[in-house]
């Protein structure tokens, strides 16, 4: 169910629109077992590609995960192109924050080192822009199942009977609290 | 289920489905006492509950518009969510955790046992723990409340092994997994905890007590309830004398009617039962209604609070298993050599990964906080939760401008931390800290306070009528069919989570409620 659901909704494959694509790295291991293929393909119905790769990477600068795999960044990409369409506002915010770092970086802020593009994104912190970015990537970056896998998060218990016989109690590097403290289970 | 109709003036009208309304509402009707009971939200099931933090927040929290003022950090972070509490048929019974302690006697008398404190607008309820103990033992057995009546404490998860730990190694002596209202066993027809770690998103085995499928269903089954669920009150209308007798409400198309009463209760927790107050004002009552004490309102407490994280070298995964799923209450003592008056408790707490980003550290990004999100599944996690003390000036009052889509003017959530409050958190953050470093925690992450999920005192219970706005049974001193029956009636905060205390007096309230009406009193 969970593959079925991730091919609709996050790795849409088509040939109209823009389209940012990707390849799964190697190391994105618990990524690619929910993935259908190593492949992903981001389409656009609003900003262009370049905008969204520029996002992508501002994304990344902005909650640097290092072993977290684009494929999750472009899910931040995903809902605000999705605002950008729905918000004209949202869309020149966006537009006129990245023609504002290209300028800042003296025409193309992605040819520049890591560094500097830190740097030059550091010095929006606060901005419209960034906050826009921060704040839909604070529930889009976390609030899906590629980065529960990533980070270890389990999700939803309810269908697999909870935790009561799935490790509740499976932490063994401290002592065990006595049953006064902790009763056995029933 | 009954079906009363609008112009029926012998029901009693409950405002509000929660830990205060929906206990009321059963006991009421258990009584043989006629009871519309009207909810702002809609009715959901243990079958709709979602294991999901977002989408399930969109489902039970309550959401309508708020603002917030002052110095307090959750105006700073959440200026439109003051609180984080429910709008759904059972209050926030549906979301709380479940932690179900009693108050302390002295905690009855904080101006008595205290003494005077700048700035703080301290008052002795007008009863005491004795008289509330019969009540709590009769809540604990409705709740079915652990290591209460019997029932075997619930086991421990993960996180409970690194607090225990802890705490052994810091030399605290009260350490378990707590007095809580989730089934150790089967119960009460309710099956027992699977462990899912959901129980803020609603309790899917129903395990956790709840007024949703306990008390609700069970003043349905008495053929005496009238469950009106997304119903939004208006107003609370009176008589020429000054009774109260209907309420105003609008249905889900926005439609109004004017149920008629014979007494109306409040229940719509500390932010809207003096919002609701405070919108009836009328030309008798032109402050709001029951209002000559001038505090409904003021004295809005939220408890202290904050939240202690650490990671560790080895795996936790907190998630795992009941939220709250232990308690450190030695620092609950009231212990002035510490700095501060009244005491706090230590109680597990875990978030999601989703909810982790959202509450970590409001507002933050780059390394330090995705560090700590790196470190998600070695992390443990408590809540702290201490008395906070009243001030006049921590009050709900209606916003100047801005209205809801009824056209009722929204509330203001004032608050400033009282210096007492800043101590004892400070303290509360340092033992905390403490008890994760005792067992080798590579960081510790101080969390500032959620939105509010503890609101208490804006109508309080006073001996005198100057002092407060209803009397020791939740009555109002002005108006005698007008009840507040929720944690508005809260003197003070006391330590504890208080949802154990709002069920007592709920219960307390419906037998001082049904000898009043059966003597025609009210």
């Amino acid at each position: 169910m969970l593959e079925n659901k991730l091919t609709r909704r996050d790795f849409i494959k088509s040939s109209g629109g823009a389209v940012i694509i990707g390849t799964l790295a190697t190391s994105s291991v618990a990524i690619s077992m929910l993935a259908p293929s190593n492949t992903w393909a981001l389409e656009l119905s609003k900003l262009d590609e370049n905008t969204g790769k520029m996002i992508l990477h501002v994304t990344r600068h902005i909650f640097p995960h290092k072993t977290l795999d684009d494929a999750v960044y472009a899910l931040v990409v995903k809902d605000l192109d999705a605002a950008a369409s729905a918000d004209e506002s949202v869309y020149k915010l966006l537009q006129n924050g990245i023609t504002e770092l290209n300028n800042s970086a003296g025409g193309d802020w992605m040819v520049l080192d890591t560094n500097k593009q830190f740097s030059l994104v550091e010095a929006m912190a606060g901005s419209d822009f960034f906050e826009k970015i921060r704040s839909t990537s604070i529930v889009s970056l976390y609030n899906n199942d590629m980065a529960w896998a990533h980070f270890g998060y389990e999700g939803p218990a309810w269908s697999k009977g909870g935790y009561i016989n799935r490790g509740f109690q499976d932490l063994d590097w401290l002592p065990e609290p006595p049953d006064a403290a902790s009763p056995l289970k029933a | 289920m009954a079906n009363y109709k609008m112009n029926d003036n012998d029901v009693v009208v409950i405002i509000g489905s929660g830990a205060g309304g929906g206990t009321l509402a059963n006991e009421l009707c258990q009584q043989g006492v006629g009871v519309v009971l009207l909810e702002a939200g809609k009715r959901q099931s243990t079958k709709s509950f979602v294991n999901n933090e977002w989408e399930s927040f969109g489902q039970l929290a309550w959401l309508e518009p708020r603002t917030t003022s002052g110095s307090w950090r959750v105006a700073k972070d959440f200026s439109g969510l003051p609180a984080w509490i429910c709008k759904t048929v059972g209050g926030s019974t549906v979301h709380w955790a479940g932690a179900s302690l009693r108050l302390q006697e002295h905690e009855f008398h904080t101006k008595t046992e205290y003494g005077d404190i700048d700035g703080a607008n301290l008052l002795d309820w007008p009863i005491s723990l004795k008289d509330l103990e019969p009540y709590y033992a009769r809540a604990e057995d409705k709740m079915g409340v652990t290591r209460t009546n019997d029932i075997p404490g619930l086991p421990g998860n993960n996180n409970f092994k690194v607090m225990y730990a802890g705490a052994t190694k810091l030399g605290y002596k009260h350490c378990h997994t707590g007095r809580m209202a989730i089934n150790s066993r089967p119960r009460d027809g309710r099956a027992s905890c699977l462990q899912l770690g959901f129980c803020f998103q609603g309790c899917k085995t129903g395990a956790k007590w709840s007024t949703l499928y306990t008390e609700i269903p069970e003043a349905e089954a008495t053929g005496k309830l009238d469950l009106r669920p997304e119903s939004y009150v208006l107003q609370i209308q009176h008589d020429k004398s000054g009774k109260v007798n209907g309420v105003l409400y609008a249905d889900a198309n926005g439609e109004q009617h004017l149920q008629k009463a014979r007494a109306v209760c409040v229940a719509g927790n500390s932010i809207e039962t003096p919002r609701l107050l405070l919108n009836s004002a009328s030309s008798m009552y032109a402050d709001g209604m029951a209002n000559s004490s001038g505090q409904v309102g003021q004295n809005y407490m939220r408890h202290m609070t904050g939240s202690v994280y650490a990671t560790f070298d080895k795996p936790v995964s907190m998630w795992r298993g009941t939220t709250m799923a232990g308690i450190i209450s030695d620092e609950s003592v009231h212990d002035t050599k510490r700095g501060f008056a009244g005491g706090y408790e230590m109680e597990t707490v875990s978030l999601g990964l989703p909810f982790m980003a959202a509450f970590l550290d409001p507002g933050a990004w780059g390394s330090k906080f995705t560090e700590a999100m790196d470190n998600y599944r070695n992390m443990a996690g408590m809540w702290l939760v201490g008395e906070d003390l009243p001030q006049e000036s921590n009050a709900v009052t209606l916003h100047s401008e801005q209205k809801d889509q009824h056209g009722m003017p929204v509330p203001d959530v004032h608050f400033d931390d009282h210096p007492n409050d800043i101590a004892m958190r400070e303290h509360a953050y340092q033992q905390g800290s403490a008890v994760y470093d005792a067992v080798g925690a590579n960081k510790t992450y101080r969390v500032p306070p959620y939105p509010s999920t503890h609101n208490l005192g804006t109508c309080r219970m006073s001996k005198y009528a100057k002092d407060g706005v209803c009397n020791k049974y939740g009555q109002t001193h002005d108006i005698k069919n007008l009840f507040i029956s929720d944690g508005s009636q809260f003197t003070t905060s006391a330590a504890e989570n208080p949802t154990l205390t709002i069920v007592s007096l709920a219960i307390r309230q419906a037998e001082y409620i049904a000898k009043q009406l059966s003597s025609k009193a009210i």
